[in-house]
């Protein structure tokens, strides 16, 4: 029952150790030598390079060629010309794309809370003194390794067949018709069947910052007589607020790539209601949008990018405390 | 002031059975959808054409299993998605072991150093971004197939491995490769023989987020595999939605069988997965 948490620990550590010490071992792999550089064994280049060229093809060559053709009419094939900005200033332009965006980022902030409160309410109850903690903790992980768009299609079923028969039983007009049909709450079957799905990897990560409290911790704020809900508010969330930071950027840099769940639910509807980013993109390969949807891509690259240099920025001011 | 402390020291001594029976409550949200999964393709056709997702079975009835395997031809869309998910996890320990090998122990040089930053600007990149072109590269060089998925995903899952393998090497001691040296071990025989075992429990991590990152993916398969004939399970189900109609049996049988490989690898290595996850999403 430790180990989760010494690993997390090491590796937490591990992270500062490299932030801080990075650069201090960097003699070792000189090997023996006295102060001249030593040849590199050149096994080493054939350890490293195929990668390095593999990783060029197939990444950089295609991110570059992507870019290059934002700034095109490229259609997919055939002959193309400049056309600077144009794309980029259509896109700004385009409401099913300023659509694509609100729907996603909308989407990924409700998401984003909903599944770290679960996520954490779980984690203090699996962390507390209970039975059955661990064939608890083993079902609670299950979703995680399901694929998200059968899952979806299982749920498709339920919110089509189950939830309006609910509905009309309980005599609630709008559940007794398919909520993947209703424009205004279509988007709930997704935030639902998402956060069925992503909430084990987030409790791990809290039920491994729960246990790296100590546990005079909570004994320090029993005596002084706080309550449950209070010391679960002033006294445990201060301590794993590292691991609230994140969660939530780990999950909603996932969440703005939502694409399977939608295709098992809504297939983007009804209309264009809940058409995400991914989607709109990939409309570029079938509809003759290419450059055009590449300049939202690099868009949506800009995007990703600024949120990963946030993470990195808290993480280091975190590994610096 | 008094009441809610006497109710916390108790709690600290016994079971808090009030968390328990939510927990519990909370576990059936989890099992409910795989409930249903399981009673709906037990279940005769005409049964499940009734949309009562939670009756059970009865009769119980295979036979939506055997149309659900013979309609979306299950073996070969269940060997394509093995060789797909082996071939990622594979790729992914090697090179990236490979990779972060040469990095550390070269880190004096200006080419590893930089190699390490650039195999990492992937974990920047989010496939629908660089999705379109690779679609295009791929179909023109002949990889719209499974090995094509296969180096695109071990590509995206190396900065993650590299990341962790690199964190890894740097707290071996450095006199323990020095005295394979001695004995006259090569560089590839120390690797071998010495730091790729060492790397174990890292490779087992690396492999975990490689396997759940190609066995569920829908993404990549989908708009990489130019035919049909060749792709995976996931993308099988959505190819063949139409064609199961209202044979919810059948339907809810194909997701099953679907689902479970996956299930029962989890079950088998449920401590791993979830020390795997933990370790690699804290560090990631």
């Amino acid at each position: 029952m430790s180990t989760p948490v010494s690993t997390a620990a090491a590796s937490a550590g591990a992270l500062v150790d490299e932030a801080e010490h990075g650069s201090v071992d960097h003699l070792a792999g000189s090997g023996h030598d006295r102060r001249g550089r030593t040849r590199v064994d050149p096994v080493y280049y054939w350890f490293l390079i195929p990668t390095l060229a593999l990783f060029t093809l197939t990444i950089t060559v295609p991110a570059v060629l992507g870019i290059f053709y934002s700034f095109t009419n490229f259609i997919g094939f055939g002959d193309w010309q400049f056309t600077g900005f144009t794309n980029y200033i259509a896109v700004f332009t385009d409401p099913a794309i300023l659509a694509s965006y609100g729907f996603t980022f909308g989407f990924a902030i409700v998401t984003v809370l909903l599944v770290n409160v679960i996520a954490f309410l779980l984690a203090v109850g699996l962390t507390s003194r209970i039975k059955l903690k661990t064939p608890l903790r083993a079902v609670f992980v299950i979703p995680m390794v399901i694929s998200g768009i059968v899952i979806a299609y299982v749920f498709n079923f339920l919110f089509s067949n189950s939830l309006p028969a609910f509905g009309a039983a309980a005599d609630i007009p709008w559940l007794s018709e398919s909520i993947l049909a209703n424009p205004d709450l279509a988007w709930v079957s997704i935030v639902i069947v998402t956060a069925w799905q992503s909430i084990p990897s987030t409790l791990l990560i809290y039920i491994a910052g729960l246990l790296s409290i100590p546990g005079e911790v909570h004994e320090a704020a029993d005596i002084d007589g706080a309550g449950a809900a209070r010391r679960l508010w002033s006294v445990t969330l201060p301590l794993v607020a590292g691991y609230v930071v994140i969660n939530i950027i780990i999950g909603f840099k996932n969440y703005l790539n939502v694409y399977e769940v939608i295709v098992g639910l809504t297939n983007g509807g009804p209309g264009t209601a809940t058409r995400s980013i991914a989607m709109t993109i990939f409309t570029g390969f079938t509809g003759g949008d290419y450059a055009y949807q590449m300049a939202n891509a690099t868009i949506f690259f800009i995007i990703a990018v600024a949120i990963s240099v946030l993470q990195l920025r808290i993480s280091r001011g975190r590994a610096a405390n | 002031m008094r009441a809610p402390r006497r109710r916390g020291r108790v709690g600290q001594e016994r079971t808090n059975w009030t968390t328990l029976v939510i927990l519990l409550l909370c576990a059936l949200t989890v099992l409910l959808p795989l409930y249903v999964t399981v009673s709906m393709s037990l279940k005769s056709t005409s049964q499940a054409v009734d949309g009562n997702a939670f009756s059970l079975p009865a009769p119980i009835d295979f036979s939506g299993f055997a149309q659900a395997w013979e309609l979306t031809n299950f073996p070969v869309a269940f060997m394509i998605s093995l060789f797909i998910t082996a071939g990622t996890v594979v790729g992914t320990v090697f090179l990236g072991a490979l990779a972060s090998y040469a990095i550390v122990r070269n880190w004096d040089r200006r080419l590893f150093r930089w190699s390490f930053f650039y195999l990492l600007t992937a974990l920047f990149l989010p496939f629908p971004v660089v999705a379109l072109p690779q679609i295009q590269l791929t179909g023109l060089v002949g990889l719209a197939n499974p090995v094509g998925v296969i180096i695109l995903k071990i590509m995206f899952e190396l900065s993650f491995s590299i990341l962790l393998f690199t964190a890894f090497l740097r707290s071996i001691p450095l006199e323990l490769e020095e005295s394979a040296r001695i004995d006259g071990a090569t560089t590839w025989q120390t690797f071998r023989r010495l730091i790729f075992p060492l790397l174990a429990p890292m490779s087992a991590t690396v492999a975990i987020f490689a396997f759940l990152a190609s066995w569920n993916d829908f993404m990549m398969p989908s708009l990489i595999i130019a035919d049909s004939a060749q792709q995976t399970l996931p993308v099988v189900q959505s190819i063949f939605q139409t064609q199961f109609s209202n044979n919810y049996n059948v339907s809810f049988a194909s997701y099953l069988m679907a689902m479970a490989p996956a299930i029962i690898v989890y079950l088998f290595t449920q401590r791993w997965v979830m020390e795997g996850v933990t370790q690699g999403a804290v560090k990631g």
